[in-house]
């Protein structure tokens, strides 16, 4: 055997032992590790005002973050914040680098198959939005012009779906970018979440964005490792107590200027 | 743990195989404007008047000393503002063509400073111009010693063109990430578009170390010192 054959098993071994071991860490529920010790690591959005946002102090804030709180405080524990944007919250979740992901996450059978939700907590709905120069009336209509969207959010598989072939969908790394491409003229139309485009028509008086299709009534779930029901049903707990109270209404009420409505559990 | 299937990303293959031709359609054009713009910089840094040498020098040091990211947003999403609206994909093209001359530059500057004396003074006797001199004496056996570092140069700007697919150009890593965002088999299709980059990033050296001796500065002697 060579030497550099030996460091390769060697390499190799070692790294069966590192996927072996994670396995094992991993088997029992997150929340075990939670309460052990004394602190949660859930992901939150920076790039997604009212939902998660950086205020002029730097601190995260906004619906996800004051949610993140609101179950860190029911568990009893310290809360650590991640940001994180659409297109890898999911994966923090998949290599278990977050215990929740509350990060105004949609459900669909796509992601039902990799992560589990717990009820809902937020209501939310994506769109198309363009100026009130271009005419859209259905989805037709998006042929022959360019449509920017968040790479892997839910207005990305819901535009899929919808847009013709002639459409020139432009997909972004995160909102940013796609609300960048929007603002400087790269794309003409952009397909983003209602609070998003909100901010954005704010900002942007002058390009005279308005509301034109929808595309999906998505309420917004927290998200789970697959398979850890200790943890999704504690959190089910914790937010079935919270919509009784009032206190779901009130972060509601403080962040998107109505109730929450009904949210499906 | 999730599970590891390769099935679903590898059936996505056309797709992956059209970002990859995209990726080295991307370096193509790159490496011959890079390289034509490299070589007219370091013939202005090396024989230029001031102000020239200035200029180059500015570019230069600008490109080498920021992001390529940074410069690809810049053209993309901040040129826009200045009333220049750019494809991604021609934003993308420019933003790896300035980024690769400028380190072009300093790779052929370095070829031709070592010229030896005795060529110059060769070729002047011989009543040749300048830039006869600079195209015919001193350009083609300072590209042949630099080559092996120009084509490692070329290799890293195709690699880093892997960022052009955050302003939604069309190459290996953002189908990559497509299809990841779709199947959320983030490990397995990195780990492929990594077998991919690697294969690109071996063919293009072959094919430049092998090509260049042949078409771009002919074989010289001492090409090799």
């Amino acid at each position: 055997m060579s030497l550099q054959r030996r460091h390769f098993n060697a390499i190799a071994l070692a790294l069966a032992a590192g996927l072996g071991l994670s396995t094992a860490a991993f088997a029992d529920s997150a929340l075990d590790g939670v309460m052990a010790r004394k602190s949660i690591t859930i992901a939150i959005p920076t790039d997604f005002p009212p939902y998660g946002f950086v205020g002029t102090d730097m601190a995260p804030q906004g619906l996800d973050v004051d949610m993140a709180r609101l179950i860190a405080a029911k568990l009893g524990v310290a809360v650590e914040l991640v940001p994180v944007t659409s297109a890898n919250r999911i994966p923090y979740l998949q290599t278990h680098m977050a215990d929740l992901v509350i990060s105004t996450l949609g459900k669909n059978p796509e992601r039902e198959k990799v992560i589990d939700f717990t009820a809902a907590y937020s209501p939310f709905f994506q769109a198309v939005f363009a100026p009130k120069s271009l005419v859209i009336k259905t989805a037709a209509d998006l042929g022959g012009k360019s449509v920017g969207v968040t790479r892997g959010a839910i207005e990305d598989m819901e535009l899929t779906k919808i847009a013709p072939p002639t459409a020139d969908v432009k997909r972004f790394e995160d909102n940013n970018a796609t609300v960048s491409a929007f603002v400087s003229g790269q794309v003409q139309v952009i397909a983003t979440g209602a609070s998003v485009a909100g901010n954005l028509m704010s900002r942007n008086p002058q390009l005279g964005t308005e509301f034109k299709l929808l595309l999906k009534d998505s309420p917004n779930f927290i998200g789970v490792a697959k398979g850890d029901d200790k943890l999704r049903l504690k959190v089910n707990e914790i937010i079935a107590a919270a919509k009784a109270s009032g206190e779901i209404d009130r972060l509601c009420v403080k962040w998107l200027g109505r109730p929450s409505g009904d949210l499906p559990n | 743990m999730n599970q590891l299937d390769f099935a679903a990303v590898l059936v996505d293959w056309p797709l992956l195989l059209r970002g990859a031709a995209f990726t080295l359609g991307l370096t193509a054009i790159a490496t011959l404007l890079g390289l034509a713009l490299g070589i007219a910089c370091a013939r202005a840094r090396t024989h230029g008047g001031a102000v020239l040498r200035a200029v180059a020098a500015t570019y230069v040091e600008l490109i080498r000393n920021t992001p390529f990211i940074v410069q690809l947003f810049f053209i993309f999403f901040g040129l826009p503002s200045l009333g220049l609206r750019l494809s991604s994909e021609t934003a993308s093209i420019i933003a790896m063509t300035l980024n690769l001359g400028a380190y072009a530059a300093e790779i052929v500057r370095a070829g031709v400073e070592n010229t030896p004396r005795g060529q110059l003074e060769a070729a002047r006797s011989l009543a040749m111009t300048e830039r006869q001199v600079f195209l015919r004496v001193v350009l083609p056996p300072a590209l042949g010693r630099v080559w092996p570092a120009m084509v490692s140069q070329i290799v890293i700007v195709m690699l880093g063109s892997a960022v052009c697919g955050q302003i939604a150009a069309q190459e290996l890593s953002y189908y990559t990430n497509l299809i990841a965002s779709r199947n959320f088999q983030y490990f397995v299709a990195n780990f492929v578009a990594g077998a991919a980059y690697l294969a690109l990033a071996v063919g293009v050296r072959q094919l430049l170390t092998w090509a260049g001796p042949r078409w771009i500065f002919g074989r010289v002697a001492g090409a090799g010192r």
